[in-house]
């Protein structure tokens, strides 16, 4: 359950940006990869445990999941890695590396001005 | 209003490992955090690598765990300086932990640290603690599938160590598929085979670390 101890790290995150811009936050938006580590619903479930009942609520949270994304060292084009063939369908190299996939950011906040 | 956000969400932390780090190249250390499910045989490597150092080596030790200091307690017969983090509830170590961990230690007298994680092949995965290498355990009393279960931790590995293997007679471990597993989540992971028990592939484990932690001292 890192999904509370990451879900504090975004609240304190979106707290500091709420008074850079010297704003209310309504929304904000992640992007997680597939292999990020995080699970989607247990991060949903324990953010909007912490939000409730403080001065943040109501904050919503849109995620964005980003699949794993593998690029061809030979032919330079990127694609989907599904059931871990990581093995270019373009050109059949094994040489590829992630391209995305380990993603664990911020994406935007919705904010209205005090 | 909608603003742009570009940041990780575990940035603090990333700022943390990020000064470890700069910290362990500057002193020519070499870091290694060791990640497993618990009962894989983190602390059991551990006792046997210590075991085999030189009295003189420069050698520390951070471990840790959610309650007790019971790993400390063995970790400590060696003659090595160790450290244990009780994480009070929390299922990963954090590079603030370690770097409070770290704060009473010269780091001039540190070559080597090696950095026994919480028995976690999940919540670990995320945060960075400024190590150079990453090393995943897995024990032949597990499924050979817990690469695939388990895709972030196994791809974030440089070494899988495949621990107890003086058990495989007993167990109906396939270590081929394990090794395939592994190659398929992360193609470049070097995979080595070890029993703290008889000892076997001690040597080459012994072997990969003594190189690493050299070239980090030549730097």
């Amino acid at each position: 359950m890192h999904e509370m101890s990451i879900a504090g790290s975004m609240l304190e995150a979106v707290r500091a940006e709420a008074a850079r811009h010297n704003a209310h936050v309504m929304a904000v938006g992640l992007k997680i990869g597939e292999l990020s580590g995080v699970d989607v619903d247990s991060l949903r479930f324990c953010f909007e445990t912490l939000v409730q009942d403080t001065d943040l609520a109501p904050l919503a949270l849109s995620i964005e999941p980003l699949p794993w994304r593998n690029r061809c060292r030979q032919c330079a084009r990127d694609f989907a890695v599904v059931d871990y063939q990581t093995d270019c369908p373009h050109c059949g190299s094994a040489e590829t590396e992630l391209a995305s996939g380990k993603e664990l950011e911020f994406a935007y906040m919705e904010i209205e001005e005090t | 209003m909608r603003v742009p956000m570009e940041r990780k969400v575990l940035n603090e932390n990333d700022r943390l490992a990020a000064d470890l780090r700069q910290g362990f190249e500057r002193h020519g250390t070499w870091c290694v955090n060791l990640i497993s499910s618990p009962g894989s045989g983190k602390t059991m490597l551990l006792e046997r690598t210590l075991a085999s150092f030189e009295l003189d080596r420069k050698v520390a030790v951070l471990t840790g765990d959610i309650q007790t200091d019971n790993d400390a307690q063995r970790l400590a017969r060696y003659g090595f300086p160790v450290r244990q983090i009780t994480t009070g509830g929390a299922c990963h170590l954090d590079a603030r932990m370690v770097t409070t961990a770290l704060a009473e230690w010269k780091p001039e007298e540190i070559d080597l640290l090696l950095i026994e994680n919480v028995g976690n092949l999940v919540c670990p995965t995320s945060y960075d603690l400024g190590e150079e290498a990453r090393v995943v355990l897995l024990s032949v009393t597990e499924g050979e599938d817990k690469p695939l279960k388990y895709p972030a931790t196994f791809h974030r590995a440089d070494v899988v160590v495949l621990t107890k293997i003086d058990l495989l007679p007993y167990v109906p471990f396939k270590m081929d598929l394990a090794r395939e597993y592994i190659k398929r989540v992360q193609p470049h992971a070097q995979i080595l085979e070890v029993s703290c028990t008889s000892g076997a592939g001690m040597d080459i484990w012994r072997q990969w670390i003594d190189a690493k932690a050299a070239v980090a001292k030549a730097c």
